[in-house]
């Protein structure tokens, strides 16, 4: 069994964090290893921020906002969305798997999707875990790159 | 504003793992400005640059500081020639100027460019610059309805438009406004397109790079 992975969920405050906070008040059971950052809103989310998780050791980071069309600041959610995939381009080059970032539209009021999302993207990041253990080393010498 | 992109990382990767210790150096003036090698994107590349050595088992420290511009002396301050001293190299974030500035100033450390430096340009919207001076130290404009034909026009005619204008755009690249196109629409606006008939003399280019590097010398703001 492979340890737990830190998942770090950048949650806006008027859908995912709230729709979290109902997984909570329904019983939904979701990983304790979810780690969630409120923000104003995911337009709040700068690129380094979530590289700057990884770099502190997160396996994967939940980018978690309105639906399209519904974001309390009109088109936040939509910048988060075309910062996600700017970061998925910035981890690659950092031979980093870009499946370990990803953007997720909730809504307030559905609590239970926030915990199947939970629940599915730490078994990815479990799962790609697992894979990166199970692959050989490459070693690089200072001086080269791969 | 001096327009820059940042190069691709495994150009910066690549001399950044010659090092173990480097300090990324970013600049607060133009290359801020074009979202290129400001604060935020000193942080992005710093991140990078840790997770990649760490993917890669490459010893690598990054230190990241920003100052205020990169083109003069007084901005490397105490703090920066200390940060500087106690790295191994530096890979600046400032445009081609910026770098050799911080490689004049600190002789005995190797600097690297992050970034490719393009043109002096303009902001047209956020994200997208474009470039509208060419530096060739005689400007021009006046005469061409405030649109410069030497930086704008990809043949750099001043007595245009070549035969390869259509519908408004540059036979180069249909994404590519007719700098002629524009100046004859200007011009027209300004009811002195009749103007336009004079034929333009041959440039006096000596003014451009012809002579070598060039320098100007204010000499009542001297020290």
């Amino acid at each position: 069994m492979s340890e737990d992975p830190n998942i770090i969920a950048f949650c806006c405050h008027y859908c995912a964090f709230t729709a979290a906070d109902l997984a909570g008040t329904m019983r939904q059971q979701y990983p304790v290893n979810v780690r969630i950052v409120r923000l104003p809103c995911t337009g709040r989310a700068e690129i380094n921020m979530v590289l700057q998780a990884f770099v502190d050791g997160a396996d994967g980071v939940l980018v978690a906002g309105c639906e399209p069309g519904s974001c309390h600041f009109i088109q936040g959610n939509l910048r988060a969305v075309k910062r996600v995939g700017q970061t998925k381009k910035l981890l690659i080059e950092a031979g980093i798997d870009p499946e370990r970032v990803e953007m997720r539209h909730i809504a307030a009021s559905q609590g239970p999707l926030f915990a199947q999302v939970s629940r599915e993207f730490t078994e990815k990041i479990r799962q790609l875990n697992e894979e990166k253990r199970m692959a050989p080393t490459v070693a690089v010498a200072q001086g080269e790159t791969t | 504003m001096i327009v820059a992109e940042r190069k691709p990382f495994d150009e910066i990767f690549a001399n950044a793992g010659k090092h173990h210790k480097v300090l990324l150096l970013g600049c607060g003036t133009c290359v801020t400005v074009c979202m290129a090698g400001g604060q935020k994107e000193t942080g992005v590349l710093a991140s990078q640059l840790r997770l990649a050595s760490r993917e890669k088992g490459v010893d690598l420290e990054v230190t990241e500081h920003t100052i205020t511009r990169q083109c003069d002396a007084e901005f490397f301050d105490d703090t920066t020639s200390r940060l500087v001293e106690e790295s191994d190299a530096v890979i600046s974030m400032g445009c081609g100027v910026g770098v050799q500035f911080c490689s004049d100033r600190y002789p005995n450390k190797t600097v690297y460019p992050a970034l490719n430096t393009e043109f002096f340009g303009a902001t047209l919207e956020q994200g997208v610059w474009t470039e509208r001076c060419a530096g060739c130290g005689q400007c021009i404009v006046d005469k061409f309805g405030g649109i410069c034909p030497v930086a704008r026009c990809s043949k750099s005619l001043l007595n245009g438009p070549c035969g390869g204008s259509a519908d408004g755009r540059c036979e180069i690249n249909p994404d590519v406004d007719c700098a002629w196109q524009k100046i004859y629409d200007h011009m027209e606006t300004l009811g002195r397109v009749d103007e336009l008939e004079e034929i333009q003399p041959l440039k006096d280019w000596s003014h451009n790079r012809d002579g070598g590097p060039r320098t100007v010398r204010k000499e009542d703001v001297r020290l």
